[in-house]
């Protein structure tokens, strides 16, 4: 499809206002890949989350931080002061020729700024109001406070992920505001559709910690169905009345590979042959791997099967395995670290990194890019993150026809 | 009062042919909003959900399984021999209905059936295609097969669980199956925007490896631009301490505690009941608490094993620390914050009887979407689908039965 990408931007007459912080951040990068025109509206002197890191170059700085980079790239910036009159003032007349307002403050907190849904709706009914919150905008845990593990512990993740003789681990690299973002964009496109039937808004409220348990497999509905809850097996992973392995070093670090059995029989078939190529696994040659099942075998059977393979991916690399694992359609992929990502053939041959130019930093820096490809549209980074309030001057001056002098008065006022 | 109960997508026509989870996830969100879902499947080739673990009272059968019934609800089940000429003629008047066609096949398979993009663009020009995968439908490894389990690995995601001085651990979980649902979504609303203006269809195609990457995007440009190689750190992180899973009473049992700054160490001293330990100067910062980690990590949880995980949990929250059970299953369908936003939702399956199904993560104002229909049963909606959406007549659905078109 690279040869048919065509700078085409499926939502680009829509007009995002994006007040969020780290929480939500990535809900309105998801809207800016599909061409959506979105205006961060940052405190002044900056979106706190700007001081998360991991930093460029190591150097912490609100404009250097690789955390905000990634998750604000096709955005424009401008700064503004919610708390003051002026401010909400101003915010009042961007919502008017807005489609979406994307925000993730403390449940109540726009209420208390007397911007809420049912005031800015009465502004423009078309609105549609997405608030990204820790556990919802109502209930019990509606003050709770949350952290990425919190989310990952309280959605089921954690339960099933780890060694068994450990405590349960979380995804080290935060996950809970992408996967929150990414379905809140999708909530929001929904009340779209809606609204391009009936000219209505509305106002969708997510909730972090329900996204994932709306992210997780072998939880809610093992204890409803199986009456059972899987636990973490470390290299292991349950499934029926046994747990194949599925961690496995190799010569230079570790790969995913499993015994599977009936329908996916011929491929232990295939890996049995290519080991036995090379004089291991013989013992295995002869079982039929298409005429089990999971449910009949013993753990103890299974494991006497592992064994044989350990020696056989001890003389290989990671590469070397995938690769033949790839000829011989065995379901095996190398435990990749970043830097084996960077490398991977396929997203290169794929267009999937971006150099995106950052003038200020003298540099060029490398950017995962579109998410999904397509016939007909492209979702790629056309812009490298804003400068706090870089767009003020655009937006302010030549869209809102604030003059230079005015401008220069809410600043000193605090308000820009 | 009507809007409310047609839900925001009403109208909206989706053929699919999904199974396991991507595809399945994506479109059972379209049919909670109202969406008509015809899904195809055919006898000899069923999705394979059906056939897998954990089964209603454990006993087998394709009607009976968990996973198909947590990932298909409120669709319509057709079976179609689709090695039958007939049956191709049937899903094609099916295309030339359908706003949307949802797959995860190998790439490649649809075409084999005469069903690729250029197949259905020639019965409706303007048809939006998506297509999920493991790496995307062009490129060397677009062939490459296999499920969210492995996958996640090639992605980076198994390398990024378990604990510095051990080999990773990875999850039992297919964690990339659940990235691309949420771009499918979005994606196809926002492909359906685009119709509306252009006249122009698409094909969509998302792959777990590209989706699932843009989730580590952060860790990535740390690497492109730092050097800098995410590894396993068990739960730590820079900063925060204490932050961990520690353990509870009970069998298994975990609470997760992260404390941020000052204001969150005041909060943990006043919820343990200043123990001593707590005012000792060395954890009075957080660079101290950050550089004696190991030790405060034992003395926090020398005082959770005293307390169950939902104790350790509220005592936290009530004094303003960040902090949640490592919950089961189980606890997810006590949680009272879930049941406070009707999470789950009791129907009655034909076949596995009455239980729970689960919402989505948002709630809309206005067409707040419900679960209205269990999972369907094989070939349960065949016969309507014939009748009601392509108006057969009696006698040619009866002719097309005799023919084994519906096996």
């Amino acid at each position: 499809m690279n040869e048919k990408r065509v700078s085409t931007l499926p939502l680009q007459p829509y007009r995002v206002l994006d007040l969020t912080d780290e929480k939500g951040s990535f809900c309105g990068k998801v809207l800016g890949d599909f061409g959506a025109d979105v205006i961060k509206i940052e405190k002044p002197g900056g979106d706190p989350s700007r001081n998360r890191g991991p930093f460029y170059r190591n150097i912490p700085h609100p404009e250097r931080s690789l955390h905000w980079f990634a998750c604000n790239t096709n955005k424009r910036s401008i700064t503004l002061n919610m708390e003051s009159l002026n401010g909400q003032e101003i915010f009042k007349r961007l919502t008017k020729g807005a489609d979406f307002i994307i925000e993730s403050s403390q449940p109540g907190y726009m209420e208390e700024i007397g911007l809420n849904y049912t005031i800015l709706e009465s502004i423009n009914p078309g609105i549609i109001m997405v608030s990204i919150s820790p556990f919802g905008q109502t209930g019990p845990y509606r003050d709770w406070k949350g952290s990425d593990m919190v989310y990952m512990g309280m959605g089921g993740m954690m339960y099933i992920s780890g060694d068994p003789d450990r405590a349960p681990v979380r995804i080290s690299v935060e996950q809970s505001y992408f996967q929150a973002g990414a379905q809140a964009a999708s909530a929001a496109m929904i009340a779209h559709y809606y609204r391009q039937r009936t000219g209505e808004g509305q106002y969708v409220d997510v909730s972090i910690h329900e996204s994932l348990v709306c992210s997780t497999h072998l939880t809610t509905f093992f204890w409803e169905i199986g009456g059972y809850n899987p636990r973490r097996e470390g290299n292991r992973v349950s499934r029926g009345a046994v747990s194949p392995r599925m961690i496995w070093p190799c010569k230079d670090g570790y790969l995913s590979w499993r015994i599977w059995v009936s329908q996916q029989g011929s491929r232990t078939r295939a890996m049995v042959e290519w080991a036995n190529s090379e004089g291991k696994a013989e013992e295995l040659k002869d079982l039929n791997w298409e005429k089990m099942d999971f449910n009949q075998l013993t753990q103890d059977e299974l494991e006497s099967w592992e064994k044989h393979f350990v020696d056989f991916f001890l003389a290989h690399t990671k590469a070397e395995l995938y690769e033949g694992a790839v000829q011989r359609e065995i379901i095996l992929f190398p435990i990749n670290t970043i830097h084996d990502l960077k490398d991977d053939i396929q997203l290169h041959s794929r267009d999937f990194w971006q150099e995106v130019d950052h003038p200020e930093l003298a540099d060029t820096i490398i950017y995962p890019g579109a998410p999904l490809q397509s016939t007909e549209c492209n979702y790629n980074v056309r812009s490298r993150p804003p400068l706090i309030g870089e767009h003020n001057e655009d937006i302010y001056c030549h869209e809102l026809g604030i003059s230079k002098e005015d401008l220069a008065v809410l600043k000193e006022g605090g308000c820009i | 009062m009507e809007t409310e109960e047609r839900g925001a997508l009403h109208g909206l026509k989706v053929l699919d042919f999904s199974w396991v989870i991507a595809g399945p996830e994506t479109t059972r969100y379209l049919a909670f909003h109202g969406a008509t879902v015809v899904k195809v499947e055919s006898k000899s080739r069923l999705d394979i959900f059906r056939a897998y673990i954990p089964m209603a009272e454990g006993i087998p059968g394709i009607n009976r399984c968990g996973a198909f019934d947590a990932y298909n609800t409120d669709k319509y089940d057709i079976t179609i021999d689709l090695n039958k000429q007939k049956g191709v003629s049937i899903i094609k008047r099916l295309v030339a209905w359908a706003d949307v066609v949802v797959e995860n096949f190998m790439p490649g398979t649809m075409e084999k059936w005469n069903l690729g993009y250029d197949d259905l663009k020639g019965i409706r020009n303007d048809i939006i295609m998506i297509s999920f995968s493991m790496q995307g439908q062009t490129g060397p490894h677009s062939q490459v097969a296999g499920f969210g389990t492995e996958l996640q690995s090639l992605v980076g995601y198994t390398n990024l669980m378990g604990w510095p001085d051990r080999p990773p651990s990875g999850t039992n979980s297919p964690y990339t199956d659940f990235v691309v649902p949420w771009y499918g979504i979005t994606a196809i609303m926002a492909a359906l925007d685009y119709r509306e203006r252009t006249g122009k269809g698409q094909h969509l195609d998302i792959g777990q490896l590209e989706a699932g990457a843009s989730f580590l995007s952060s860790a990535i440009l740390d690497y492109t631009v730092n050097n800098t190689t995410a590894t396993p750190r068990g739960n730590r992180s820079d900063y925060a301490a204490p932050h961990g899973a520690y353990r509870c009473k009970g069998d298994d049992r975990w609470c997760a505690i992260a404390v941020h700054n000052d204001d969150e160490w005041m909060g943990f001293c006043n919820a343990v009941g200043n123990l001593s330990w707590t005012t000792e100067p060395r954890f009075s910062t957080l660079s101290g608490r950050k550089k004696n980690e190991d030790e405060l990590d034992k003395l926090t949880e020398s005082w959770t094993l005293g307390h169950t995980h939902g104790e350790v949990m509220t005592k936290m929250q009530e004094w303003g620390v960040p902090s949640g059970i490592v919950a089961t299953g189980q606890d997810i369908h006590s949680d009272l914050q879930l049941r406070h936003r009707a999470h789950f939702k009791l129907l009655d399956h034909p076949e596995m009887g009455k239980h729970s199904y689960e919402s989505p993560s948002w709630r809309l104002s206005k067409t707040s979407g419900k679960i209205q229909r269990p999972s369907p049963c094989l070939g349960e909606h065949t016969e309507h689908v014939c009748r009601e959406i392509l108006g057969m007549s009696d006698e040619e659905f009866i002719e097309l039965l005799q023919e084994g078109i519906f096996e």
